[in-house]
This record gives structure tokens, sequence and C-alpha cells, in this order.
């Protein structure tokens, strides 16, 4: 009997390792007459309440006017990561036509997948992407030069401090003084000492690969004048301005200034720091804390319009499996056009990747002057850059990064350099 | 198909069987070789065939034909080569320094938590099975932390341990710097300490009912004979719990080298500077968020055979006269 066990697993086993090796070989719609489906499609969008308010609001105004081309919308299923939960999707087939929270930094692997459309071989695709984003559309094309997202929304990392504790901290709350790197740094002693609160700031000690863009990339694209973390296929940190945002990091962590144990709350809304660096979206959860708002430091001190930071966008991919992509295309037009741009940033007070947006929503900001420095900054981002694996790359930097400068092992210069050098190598394989 | 024939044609693989007397005096057929004596006791553990074959074999299989392939997850339908690389993959994984770390880190967290489990168990155990008053309420109360989520459970914790938290305010001038979970010499040490916490409860759970099946008899007969209670203890209630000492053990280690959501919640993602990574963990890193599912099944793949060997060792230790 237990051998007859045995066969049956061993033959079933087979029978399903075989089907799932032979798969795969199916015949495929001609690409073009898939471009040229209509029907209707599903949408993800993020569980953020706001945004799940936009998109039903854009939802139901396309569906009013397309009884034929029905959209369905829905949240982003629940997992660790939106990222994994894409991933998965695409391995499954089961992805929606269009996702609304497309990270950047997946968008190689997912490509290398085949689970995205590229969305320059749609007849008026580039055209349309470049001139709703402007020059800042091309960090969002792929190795091959075609685009697999569009640049839909970024929240531009800024320095957002606690007038309350910069008071109690005997600094101006109105204009601190954070412009260079020696008064970021006499300001943030000044919190500590004065026990205005116990961190001057607290960004995310942890090791997720991602962490790295909210302490030293927004600093880095400022010193830098807007580099890339990688550009033509090389690591451009380990030269001075990553050494100087490096060094300071360093100091930070050295003086206790800021928190190297991970923090379940929001320090900044919990009063445990007296600064943090966000972008806009953290601006609703910030209601009652009286706040103000600073480009990112930089080593000498730079006129804000001269400042760039880091974009934190979140994208707009369409996913392979769509079989009506024409309707996919249009409705993808449709919610980035103008008006649901405008929506958009209505609704969330996050910042369409659209050139010129202080100029095409002036009333907004006339309204809404605390998002008006923030639309301003949008003007000057870095992403990641969009390389072959984008995610290990990151995560080789986190885990340098935390060594040399949470932890103040090693020498700096050389810790960079030697990361510089994975990365050349990351970047180089396919 | 006679079993005359079957003989005629010589001895081979199956055919020896074929000449096996059945119960009875009996000759086996082919028919009942392959299918047994009861066929419809193969059609009845089919589901379960299935289920293993399923969720056990399949993947397994899978893991392991990856681990010597260069593949990688992809879309229906989307045909890219996978070729074989031999011990590439394995090659990549053992000389990548951080994977060689996770293993000395888990096998760090074993050697602690192990022992604290076994021994704090049966100690635990013991008590709860001679308490007369409150035994309900603390049989349960050492059960809730096993079923809370770990995400709570884990909250707790980074609070208690933490910089500021209750366990550095008692001990003062004694206090670890940097902190428990941020220290490069505890953390590990305190995901071990948390984990035997954990699952103290489902462990102590295990003891208490091979205990409560241990002979009265046998102990009144060591008191009649004069032993103390340690010497009763030691003759008695230990090799009366033997099986349920190798079950704990093994499945301590077994859970234990699966370490995953602690160095992922409680130390913030392996840290501190990657002394609480995982193989795992590690798994997790390459083959879900960085798309490298082959190196991660190498990983798999070794670590599977690591918990064999470990396991095959304690099981000979524990079941040893």
């Amino acid at each position: 009997m237990k051998r007859s066990i045995i066969i049956l697993i061993a033959a079933l086993a087979t029978a399903s390792m075989l089907a799932a090796c032979g798969g795969g070989g199916g015949s495929s719609t001609q690409a073009s007459d898939k471009q040229a489906a209509k029907g209707p499609i599903t949408i993800w969008y993020s569980n953020n309440p706001n945004e799940v308010k936009w998109g039903k609001q854009v939802v139901a105004a396309w569906n009013a006017n397309h009884p034929d081309e029905k959209v369905t919308g829905q949240e982003i299923p629940a997992g660790r990561t939106s990222e994994e939960v894409i991933g998965a999707a695409i391995t499954a087939g089961n992805t929606p036509d269009l996702i609304y929270n497309t990270a950047s930094v997946a968008v190689p692997q997912f490509q290398k997948q085949g689970g995205l459309v590229d969305l320059s071989t749609f007849p008026d695709g580039a055209k349309y992407i470049e001139s709703r984003t402007g020059g800042a559309a091309s960090q969002y094309a792929s190795v091959d030069g075609d685009y697999y997202q569009l640049p839909w929304k970024s929240n531009p990392v800024m320095l957002f401090y606690n007038k309350a504790i910069m008071r109690k901290a005997g600094i101006d709350p109105e204009n601190p003084p954070l412009a260079t790197y020696d008064e970021f740094l006499a300001t943030a002693r000044a919190i500590v000492k004065s026990k205005a609160a116990k961190y001057a700031i607290y960004p995310s000690p942890s090791s997720e690969f991602y962490q790295s863009w909210f302490d030293f990339y927004a600093l880095y694209a400022a010193e830098s004048g807007g580099k890339l973390l990688v550009e033509n296929g090389a690591a451009t940190f380990a030269d001075t301005a990553g050494t100087s945002v490096a060094e300071l990091w360093r100091t930070i962590y050295a003086e206790k200034l800021a928190g190297n144990e991970p923090y379940t709350g929001d320090a900044f809304l919990d009063g445990l720091t007296g600064m943090v660096l966000a972008g806009p979206w953290a601006i609703e959860s910030y209601g009652k804390t009286d706040w103000g708002v600073a480009p990112v430091p930089t080593s000498a001190g730079m006129k804000p319009e001269e400042t760039y930071t880091f974009a934190d966008s979140k994208n707009v991919g369409m996913y392979s499996s769509s079989k009506n992509q024409g309707t996919a295309w249009e409705f993808l037009k449709f919610s980035t056009s103008p008006e649901q741009d405008g929506a958009l940033l209505e609704t969330t007070g996050q910042m369409p990747l659209r050139a010129d947006l202080t100029k095409a929503y002036p009333e907004y900001f006339t309204k809404h002057p605390a998002y008006k420095m923030f639309a301003e900054q949008a003007n000057r981002t870095v992403d990641v850059p969009n390389v072959s694996n984008s995610v290990e790359v990151w995560q080789t930097f986190r885990d340098a990064w935390t060594a040399a400068v949470i932890f103040g092992e090693g020498d700096i210069a050389g810790a960079l350099n030697d990361v510089a050098a994975s990365i050349d190598k990351l970047v180089s394989q396919q | 198909m006679s079993a005359k024939t079957s003989q005629s044609r010589g001895p081979g693989p199956g055919r020896t069987a074929a000449a096996t007397p059945a119960p009875g005096g009996r000759r086996w057929s082919r028919l009942e070789f392959a299918l047994g004596r009861n066929p419809a006791g193969l059609l009845l553990s089919a589901p379960y065939a299935l289920f293993v074959a399923a969720v056990f074999v399949y993947p397994i299989g899978l893991g392991v034909w990856m681990s010597f392939h260069d593949s990688f997850f992809t879309a229906p339908g989307v045909d890219v080569p996978q070729p074989f690389v031999g011990l590439e993959n394995y090659a990549a994984v053992l000389s990548n320094p951080a994977v060689r770390a996770s293993f000395v880190h888990v096998a760090e967290f074993l050697v602690i938590n192990v022992p604290l489990t076994l021994v704090f168990s049966l100690l635990l155990a013991t008590a709860l099975n001679n308490v007369i008053h409150w035994r309900g309420f603390l049989r349960v109360s050492y059960y809730v932390p096993y079923v809370t989520a770990s995400v709570a459970t884990i909250t707790v914790w980074m609070f208690m341990f933490n910089s500021g938290g209750i366990v550095n305010q008692i001990l003062g001038p004694l206090a670890p710097d940097p902190a428990w979970l941020v220290s490069k010499i505890w953390a590990m040490p305190s995901i071990a300490l948390y984990v035997t916490w954990k699952q103290l409860g489902f462990f102590i759970l295990l003891f208490l009912a091979a205990l409560q099946n241990v002979p009265k008899e046998l102990h009144e007969a060591a008191a009649t004979d004069g032993a103390s209670r340690w010497q009763a203890y030691k003759a008695v209630t230990l090799p009366a719990v033997r099986p349920a000492t190798t079950l704990v053990v093994l499945l301590a280690i077994i859970t234990g080298a699966n370490l995953f959501t602690e160095p992922y919640l409680l130390t913030g993602g392996g840290g501190p500077n990657g002394a609480s990574t995982t193989p795992v963990f590690l798994l997790y890193q390459q083959g879900i968020q960085q798309g490298k599912p082959a190196i991660a099944s190498a990983i798999g793949v070794l670590l599977v055979i690591g918990v064999l060997i470990i396991t095959y060792g304690s099981r000979k230790l524990t079941e040893r006269d």
C-alpha cells in the first residue's frame, strides 16, 4: 500500500511538473490587435483613502460616457508591499489592465518578467508622455529608451520642521537656519540639547532597500545638482557630493541627533523628533502639528529654486495581461488629462508629474499656499534610476549605508567606493 | 498475466516481488502488487496524496529544478530561455558572505532557542501538571502568546527592549549600548528569547499531554523502592516523556531554521547591519523582492539539507538510551 501511494504521488508530481514546464507556448494575439481592442477593463489604485476617493471619481466620470468600455476600479490587494503583490500577479497572469501605484524601482523587474506593455508602441505613446511631463520624462524611460510606465505623480521630499519644538529650542520657528550642513547641525544640536525633542530628525534606520531614498538620496540629489544614483551605467555617488552627504548623516548618528532604533509610530507626529524628510502626502496627517517646510540642506547652501530632491513618484503601468489595451490607453490618457490631474491635486495634495504645475493650477496654489513650495520643488526632482537589478542595487547601497553611516564602521569614502563597484557590476548584468 | 509467466522471465525490478507469496499462501499478481491488497484504499487515500503532491512534492521538486537553472518568474505566455546552469547558483550562494553569515546567525539562534525551549517547556509543564489551583488559568496564560499575532507581540517587545524601554530601565547602568535590538551582539539572542517565549505555550502542551500519560503505578513503585522525588523524576518521568522530547526538539529546530518574521519586523529587516539575517529572510529578499528565485531556491535547498542533517542528529541524540 505504501509503495502504491508513493507511485501515485510521484505520478501526480511528475505530471504537474511536466504541465508547468510545458506551459507558456500558447497562441498570442498580435500586439497591434491588442492595442486596438476596446472593451471593459480593470484598474487597481492605492488604498490611501484620498487616492481611493480620486479613483472612484475618475472611474465614475469615464463610465458615464463609455457604457461599452466599462472600467472597474479596486484597491490594490493587501500584501507586504504593492510591488510584491504586482510581481505575484504578473506571474499568475491576473494583473489588471492598469495599476496606478507602480513604483519606478520595480519597473525593470516587471519589464523583465514580461509583465508590462511598452507604452511607446502606441502611435501617440511617447509623444503623450513627453508632452505631459516635459524633460523630466526621460528618467522614466527604460534602458531600451521606451516607456513601460507613465510618470504619474510625485511627492518631492522636503524638510518638515515642528515650529513648537523649534521655539522651545530657542530657534526662530518662522525662519530656522537649515540651508547649510553647518546650520542644519547647529539647529539639530540645539533641539536635542534643549530637550525640546529627544531627536532632531528620525529617518527610519531599518534595512529595507527603499529607506535610503528618505535619508541619503534626497540630500544627494540636492548636493549633486540633480544626479541619479546611477548614470550611463555607472554609480555616481562615490564623489565629493556623496561623501559629504554620508559624513553629515554619520555625524548625526554619532551625536545621537537621530535615533538608530526602528520606531513603530510616526516620530514627527509623536513629538519624538523636531524634523522629518517627507513629501506633501504627509501634510494631511500632520494636521494639528504647527509645521513649516524648507528645502533639503546642502553643504554650502543653495537657493530653493536651484535645489533638487528625490521625487518619490508613483506611476501607471499597463500590464501585459490586458486584453483591451485600446480602452486601457484611452482611459490612461483620460485619467492623466489636465482636468483629472487637477482633481488628483485637489483630492490628494500629491503633485501630478506635469510640466509647469504651478502655472497649470494657479487657483489651487493660491488657495493652498502650503503646497506651493512642493509644486515648485516638483520641477527639480530625481527618481530612482531605471536600471537592471534595481531593487538589489538599492539593497546593496542600504547595507553599506547601514554599516558605514548608521553604525559608523570603517571609512566613508572606502565604503562608497566599494558599494559603487558592486552596483556597477549589478547594473551591467541583464 | 500469471505469476508463472512473470517468473519465467527471470529476476528483475518488480519481478522478485511477484513471486512473494501473499498471506494465505497465494502468490501476488502484478496488478495486486501495483495497487496493493485493497485497491479501494488507494482511492480513499488519493485526495490526501493529491494534496501532498500539490502543496509539498511539486513545490519542492520545482524548487530543486529552479536551483539548477537560470530561472525567474515570468508572465504566462512569455517564452524566456531558462538554461541549465549546473551548480552555478549554489556557487553564487556559497560565495556570498551575507548568505554564509545568515546560516551562522540561525545556528546561533538554534543554540540558544532549542535548549531554552526544551528546558522551560519541560519544567513549566511539570509544574503545571502538579499545580492544583488556577490550573486552567495558568495553562491559558502560557498559551496566549502562541496564538497572538506576531505583529502585535513584536511591537510590545520593541517597546520593552528599546533604549528607553522597561528592560533597560530595570538594568540601569548595566543596560547595553547600543540597545538590545540594534546591538550586533544582542540582536540574535533577543530574537531567540522572544521566539522561546512566543512558542513556549505550544511546547508546554506537548509535554503536558505526555506527562499525563505517565502511569502513576511507576511513580508509586519508585516511591516504594525508596527513590527520592528527583530520582523518580529522572528514572520514571524523563524516559516516559522521551517521545515528546524528541518531538519538541525536532519542531523547535524546524521552526527555528525557518525564522523569518522576527528578523523582518523585530530587528527592522535583519538589522543591525545584517546581524540578524537568516536564510529564509535572504530567500525572501532574493526571491521575492529582487526577482532572483533561482538563487533563492539554492538557499532553500541548502537549508532543507542542513535541517535534515541537524534533525537526524538530534533524533539520534534524544532517542539514545
